[in-house]
C-alpha cells in the first residue's frame, strides 16, 4: 500500500535537483519577498514583558515579541543572548530544570502558557521542537514516528500507517526510508535522522514547529534540504527557528529578531532586518562586525 | 622491547615511526640527515627514553598479571577437568567413604537461589537506578540512596550474610534456600542499581528534551526512551552482577548452609557450589577433592561464559 501512494505524492525533484539552487541569493528573494502586507498576519504566540531567570541570572529581559500564524520568524545573536533561551519557554522546556523559571506572559489559544495550570504536555503537543543535534530515538524509523502519535492517539495499524507515511513525506524523507521502517531510527545519516525528527514533530499534528539551530550539525546539502523543508512546512504550521548562520536567517525566514545579552534588540521583517536595520548593534552584527 | 615495536605503537611520539627506528637501530650520519632533525633533539630523546621506559613497566605489569591469571586457571583446569564426568551432573555429593558421586544437587541449589536472586534483584535494582538517575539531582532521599547503595557495594559479602542469618536464619530457626536468595540478592541489588543509574546518565539530555517536547510523560520518557537507549549497558550490568554472586561463599554459608542430598525445596537447607567447594576442597577424601575441583572449574566457566556474553552483548548494541 505504500508503494502506490507514495509514487504519487513524492516531489522526486527534492532529493536530487536540490543542491543547485542552494545560493543564498535565490532564496532570499522568493522567500523574503512576498511578505509586503505583514500587519494584517494573524500573531499565533504573543510575548509580554517576558523575563527569565536561571536561578539568580537573568537570561531573558522584557521580551516583546509576536510571532505570527505560518511564517518563519527568526531568532539570531551571538552566543549566549537568550535565543535558545526564549525558544525553551515557548514549549515551556524550563520545566524539567529546578531553579529556571519565567515570569511574564506568553499567549497562546487565548491563555497565558506561564500560568502554573499549563498542561505541558498538552502545549507540547501543540507546540512540537527539533533540537540541535539529531534526536532518534532508540526505535525503529517507524516506531520514531508513531511513539509521539500514540501518545494522544489510539489508531488503527492501517491509520498509523498512514499517518507514518504522511509524517515522513512532509519531512521529505518518505523516498529515502521507506525500505527500511524497521531499521533503527540511529542507523540513518545526520540529515536524515533530522528529517527524522522533523516528521515525528508534525505527526502529532502540533501549531507550532521550533527549531533550535536544526541545520547546525549538517552538511551543506542536508542544511539545504532542511531549508527547503521549512519553505515548505511553513504552508502548514508556525516556524520559530534559532540560527548562528546569517544566510540561513535570511534565506529562510519572514521575520527576524535580533537578541543581545538578553533582551530584544530588534525585530521586524527579515528584508526589513537585513536590508535596512534601525540599531547599528542590528546592523555591526549581521554584516559580521561584531559577535 | 625490540625497536621494532615502536612503529607498530599508535603512541603520538612515535608520529614519525622511521625516524624513531632509524635512530634506534643505526643512527648513522646518511639516515640521521636524511630522515629527520628530530632524533638529535635533547628533549626529543628524553621524551623517546621515558615513552620506552613507560611501555617496559606497563607490559610487565600485564605480564605479571596474565601469569598469574593463567596459572590460576591453568592449574583449575588440570585438576578440574579430570573431574568432570557425567556423573558429576548426574548425581548427588557422596556421603563420606563412598566413592565417586557428583554435584547435582548443588547445581540445582545455586541455580534455583541465584535465579529467584536475579528476579528479585532485577526489577529492584533496575527501578531504584531508575529512580536515581530520573530524579537523583533533586532531592535528598535518592543522595541517601545513592550513598548507602554505594556502602553496600564494597560491604564485605560475610556481613550481609550476618545480617540475613540474624533478621531471618536466626527468626525462622532453620537454614534454608529462600535465606540465601536473600542474602546473595542483597549483593546483587547495589550492582544493578548502579550500572543501571551510571548507564542512564549516559543518555545525552537532548535525547531526554527531544521526548519530552512531543509531550511524553515522564515515566515514559524514563522507561520507553532512556532506559531503552541503554538496555545493552543494563543488561550487562545484571549479567555482571549475576555472575558476581554465583561465586559468592560467604553469604551462603550462614543462610542456605548446604544439604547432602538432593532438595528442591527453598525452604529447607540447600546444597550450592560455593559452599561444597568450600567443604569438599578442605575434605581428607580424593574423591571429594576431585569434586571440588570440578565444581570450581564449572563456577569458574559459568562466571567466564555470563563475562563473555555480556561483553559481546554490550559491543553489539554499541555498533548497531
Amino acid at each position: 500500500m505504500y508503494e502506490t501512494v507514495m509514487s504519487d505524492s513524492m516531489n522526486p525533484s527534492t532529493s536530487s535537483d536540490y543542491p543547485t539552487n542552494v545560493g543564498p541569493d535565490n532564496n532570499v528573494s522568493s522567500l523574503g519577498g512576498g511578505d509586503t502586507a505583514a500587519p494584517t498576519v494573524p500573531t499565533t504566540i504573543s510575548i509580554s514583558g517576558l523575563n527569565f531567570f536561571y536561578g539568580a541570572f537573568q537570561g531573558l529581559k522584557n521580551i516583546n515579541l509576536e510571532i505570527r500564524e505560518k511564517k518563519v520568524t527568526a531568532f539570531i545573536g551571538p552566543s549566549g543572548c537568550g535565543k535558545s533561551t526564549l525558544l525553551r519557554t515557548l514549549n515551556r522546556m524550563y520545566d524539567l530544570y529546578p531553579g529556571q523559571r519565567a515570569e511574564g506572559q506568553i499567549m497562546y489559544g487565548g491563555r497565558n502558557i506561564l500560568e502554573p495550570g499549563q498542561d505541558v504536555n498538552m502545549l507540547r503537543a501543540k507546540i512540537g521542537m527539533v533540537f540541535q543535534k539529531p534526536t532518534p530515538f532508540p526505535m525503529s524509523v517507524y516506531e520514531n514516528i508513531a511513539f509521539g502519535v500514540r501518545l494522544y492517539e489510539n489508531l488503527p495499524k492501517g491509520e498509523m500507517d498512514e499517518r507514518v507515511e504522511w509524517a515522513l513525506n512532509k519531512a521529505a524523507l518518505w523516498n529515502e526510508v521507506k525500505d527500511k521502517l524497521n531499521k533503527s531510527g540511529l542507523s540513518l545519516s545526520g540529515g536524515q535522522q533530522q528529517r527524522l525528527c522533523i516528521a515525528r514533530g508534525v505527526a502529532v499534528k502540533p501549531d507550532v514547529l521550533l527549531l533550535d539551530e536544526p541545520t547546525s550539525a549538517l552538511d551543506p546539502i542536508s542544511t539545504a534540504k532542511i531549508e527547503e523543508l521549512i519553505s515548505e512546512l511553513k504552508e502548514d504550521y508556525t516556524i520559530t527557528i534559532v540560527t548562528h548562520n546569517m544566510q540561513q536567517a535570511a534565506r529562510c525566514s519572514d521575520y527576524t529578531a535580533y537578541m543581545y545579552l538578553g533582551e530584544l534588540v530588534e525585530f521586524g521583517e527579515t528584508d526589513h532586518i537585513f536590508m535596512n536595520p534601525g540599531k547599528k548593534e542590528t546592523q555591526d552584527y549581521i554584516t559580521g562586525r561584531f559577535g | 622491547m625490540n625497536p621494532s615495536s615502536n612503529s607498530a605503537n599508535p603512541d603520538p611520539a612515535a608520529a614519525k615511526p622511521v625516524a624513531v627506528n632509524a635512530a634506534v637501530v643505526n643512527a648513522t650520519v646518511v639516515n640521521a640527515a636524511v630522515v629527520s632533525s628530530a632524533a638529535g633533539n635533547p628533549i626529543y630523546r628524553r621524551r623517546l627514553w621515558v615513552h620506552r621506559l613507560g611501555i617496559a613497566l606497563s607490559f610487565l605489569a600485564m605480564a605479571v598479571g596474565i601469569f598469574f591469571l593463567l596459572w590460576i586457571l591453568g592449574t583449575l583446569l588440570v585438576k578440574g577437568l579430570g573431574a568432570i564426568s557425567v556423573g558429576m551432573f548426574t548425581l548427588t555429593t557422596p556421603p563420606p567413604g563412598d566413592d565417586g558421586g557428583g554435584l547435582l544437587n548443588a547445581i540445582v541449589g545455586s541455580l534455583m537461589m541465584v535465579g529467584v536472586a536475579t528476579l528479585l534483584s532485577t526489577p529492584i535494582g533496575i527501578l531504584a537506578g531508575i529512580y536515581l538517575a530520573e530524579y537523583g539531582e533533586e532531592s535528598w532521599f535518592a543522595q541517601l540512596t545513592r550513598f548507602v547503595t554505594d556502602i553496600m557495594l564494597s560491604a564485605p559479602s560475610i556481613v550481609i550474610g550476618l545480617f540475613v542469618y540474624a533478621v531471618y536464619v536466626a527468626q525462622a530457626k532453620h537454614f534454608s534456600g529462600w535465606a540465601g536468595s536473600f542474602a546473595i540478592a542483597l549483593i546483587a541489588i547495589p550492582v544493578v542499581v548502579r550500572t543501571t543509574d551510571n548507564m542512564l546518565n549516559l543518555v545525552p539530555t537532548s535525547l531526554r528534551e527531544a521526548a519530552f517536547a512531543l509531550g511524553a510523560p515522564r515515566w515514559k520518557v524514563a522507561t520507553f526512551v532512556r532506559l531503552r537507549s541503554v538496555r545493552a549497558g543494563v543488561i550487562t550490568g545484571l549479567l555482571l552482577a549475576l555472575a558476581r554472586i554465583s561465586g559468592e561463599t560467604a553469604p551462603l554459608l550462614f543462610t542456605a548452609l548446604n544439604n547432602q542430598f538432593f532438595s528442591a525445596n527453598m525452604n529447607a537447607p540447600m546444597a550450592n557450589l560455593p559452599v561444597v567447594i568450600y567443604q569438599f576442597a578442605m575434605s581428607p577424601y580424593d574423591n571429594w577433592r576431585s569434586l571440588a575441583w570440578g565444581g570450581a572449574l564449572l563456577v569458574t566457566f559459568s562466571v567466564l561464559g555470563l563475562n563473555i556474553l555480556s561483553r559481546t552483548l554490550f559491543n553489539q548494541k554499541i555498533q548497531s
